[in-house]
């Protein structure tokens, strides 16, 4: 078997594998439905409290809610397979539609937090591990032990207290200014300029986690023996660190990244919430508000397959990566 | 004990933990003493700033003493910080121990849910459970265990299958033990030390997602937290700082110092690992 069916072989094998773990995520929607008080059409189009007796009529019955739970299970199924999410009262659209609409704004929040976390992440790991226990070293590690424990929001609220309240750098919320009415470049500076304290403070958690990622991770491979071999054959310490040591030390960064948008996106729920940043999280800040179940279902759905789907990209970065994965 | 306090004592930060930790405790119980108000209540002109009007650490926009918020909310974020930690230990102990111990079909069974679970999206997971039991302590000790346990049974099911194997282990079989006591009494006690150590860190965590509940509105309405004191100052940022910057350093210091703790834990039960590193 050549080199290229293997790979083949081993990324569908991934994705067969995802298809259980999808299915139980829907499975567990379902039953979360089920929890809520009242019947689910209740919480559907009862918590808005706006629906028509007819609609609800209408909505029982595509539920199947007068037959037994398998039934109703298969029912709720095939409505998420055909990308029903049911509707939304409080918005009058359908939760698909909401959920798309705003999907934009948190894909730009998270490509530029995990770029920036990452990029950072590896390049204050690469400082600590080659000043280790030095000052640089210490200061990178305090950074990480605060960060660590310092709540998202807060950091956000602090972040518009001093940088946009007080020196007035940046605006206090939202993506763009609409009222100035930009088109083009001047739209895209606008967006970007908005999206400078959102950023820093989704990315902050994450950069230290990378960071201590990143110093243990240079700290093994230093250990390993082609190390020793690269300074036998005479090579500077520079080119073993650059060329040799930090190729190696990336692969478990690029796992992790790829663990981590799960946690993202629960971090963005804060952070948009903080920030007015219209996308999903602050969508399921609404919904909350709003008390509109439904819709934070739809939200939930969709983010657990988005994570389910970027660890399956990160499996076959990963497998182009580091070849060895397939024999074990 | 001797042995393991000196081993704790080489670690200078996690003895600071310890001591920050401990006064957040004092805080914690003498909070009814120090403010026997109900901290909710009026206590005086609303929005003065730290050190006026009586207010140490200033007032709210509705005269509510921030100080006395962050004495009362220490008791709250403790107690969920806990008693998550301990329904998540005790559920990923169960899981992880069967599943270790018995492997096969209940191994593979466990470890997908595992695996789903850690698919999930938590924090978004943890909102959804509280909105739909309604916030009160219980929904939010529940919603909390729900999300962190993984983590626990994933450990415990490795450090099974490293010791299921030992001669201790057979010879508990050789004496006819039941599986029941041969997991409870015979292999449990060895994997301790790590399960301590995960324990002190998920507290941290908890009181972490605890806050973040809180502020998006989620904590329990009859009871002061610091997440709720940061969600209801967000709206004064411009005019009153104090409001939630406080609360935040409280939440910070405490995460801080259990995070120190646990290092520090983990420095002590574990010293090989330490020498390795």
């Amino acid at each position: 078997m050549d080199h290229f069916t293997k790979r083949f072989r081993y990324v569908l094998k991934r994705q067969l594998q995802a298809i259980p773990i999808v299915l139980a995520i829907v499975v567990v929607n379902f039953f979360l439905l089920q929890l809520a008080e009242g019947d689910a059409v209740d919480v559907l189009a009862g918590e808005a409290g706006s629906a028509t007796p007819e609609y609800m009529a209408e909505l029982r019955a595509k539920f199947g809610l007068d037959k037994p739970l398998p039934v109703q299970l298969f029912l709720y199924l095939k409505n998420v397979a055909s990308f029903d999410l049911g509707y939304s009262f409080r918005h009058e659209m359908p939760v698909l539609d909401l959920v798309l609409d705003r999907f934009f704004a948190t894909l730009l929040l998270m490509v530029s937090t995990i770029l920036l976390a990452v990029g950072f992440g590896i390049l204050l790991g690469l400082v600590a591990a080659t000043g280790l226990n030095t000052w640089r070293d210490s200061a990178i590690s305090i950074f990480a032990l605060i960060t660590y424990a310092t709540p998202l929001f807060w950091v956000g609220l602090m972040l518009i207290v001093v940088f946009a309240l007080n020196l007035r750098w940046f605006p206090t919320s939202g993506m763009e200014n609409i009222a100035a009415f930009h088109e083009g470049w001047d739209r895209v500076v606008d967006i970007a300029h908005h999206l400078v304290l959102p950023t820093i403070t989704l990315s902050l958690f994450y950069l230290a986690l990378y960071t201590r990622l990143m110093r243990a991770s240079m700290l093994e491979q230093s250990g390993q023996d082609y190390v020793t071999t690269a300074r036998a054959k005479g090579l500077t310490e520079r080119r073993i660190v650059f060329v040799h040591v930090l190729r190696n030390a990336l692969l478990p960064v690029v796992t992790m990244a790829g663990v981590q948008v799960g946690a993202l996106i629960g971090g963005s729920v804060i952070v948009e919430s903080v920030f007015a940043w219209p996308g999903l999280g602050m969508l399921a800040f609404e919904a909350l508000f709003a008390r509109d179940l439904n819709l934070l279902l739809g939200i939930f759905l969709l983010s657990a397959l988005l994570v389910v789907a970027v660890n399956l990209v990160v499996d076959i970065i990963y497998s182009v990566l580091d070849p060895r994965i397939e024999v074990s | 004990m001797g042995s393991f306090w000196k081993l704790y004592r080489r670690n200078h930060s996690a003895v600071l933990g310890l001591v920050i930790l401990a006064l957040v405790i004092v805080v914690a119980f003498a909070a009814p003493l120090m403010y026997p108000d109900d901290p909710f209540r009026l206590a005086g002109k609303s929005m003065s700033p730290p050190g006026e009007a009586g207010f140490l650490l200033g007032s709210d926009s509705l005269g509510r003493d921030v100080a006395a918020g962050i004495a009362h909310g220490a008791k709250t974020s403790l107690l969920i910080g806990l008693l998550a930690t301990l329904v998540a230990v005790v559920a990923g102990v169960f899981m992880g121990a069967l599943a270790g111990y018995y492997g096969g079909w209940v191994d593979d069974l466990l470890m997908r849910t595992t695996e789903m679970f850690q698919t999930i999206p938590s924090f978004i997971f943890a909102i959804l459970l509280v909105a739909i039991m309604k916030p009160s302590i219980e929904s939010i000790v529940i919603a909390i265990a729900v999300v962190s346990w993984p983590a626990v049974a994933r450990l415990v099911r490795g450090e099974f299958l490293s010791l299921k194997n030992r001669e201790f282990v057979q010879a508990g079989h050789t004496l006819g033990m039941s599986d029941a006591r041969i997991i409870l009494a015979e292999i449990l006690p060895n994997c301790l030390s790590p399960i301590i150590v995960i324990g002190s860190l998920m507290v941290a965590t908890a009181i972490l997602i605890e806050s973040g509940l809180a502020f998006l509105g989620l904590g329990d309405p009859n009871i002061m937290s610091w997440g709720f004191q940061i969600g209801a100052g967000r709206t004064l940022l411009r005019s009153a700082w104090w409001v939630c910057t406080f609360p935040g350093i409280a939440i910070l210091i405490t995460v801080l110092a259990i995070n120190l703790v646990g290092e520090g834990l983990n420095d002590a039960l574990n010293p090989r690992l330490r020498e390795r590193s």
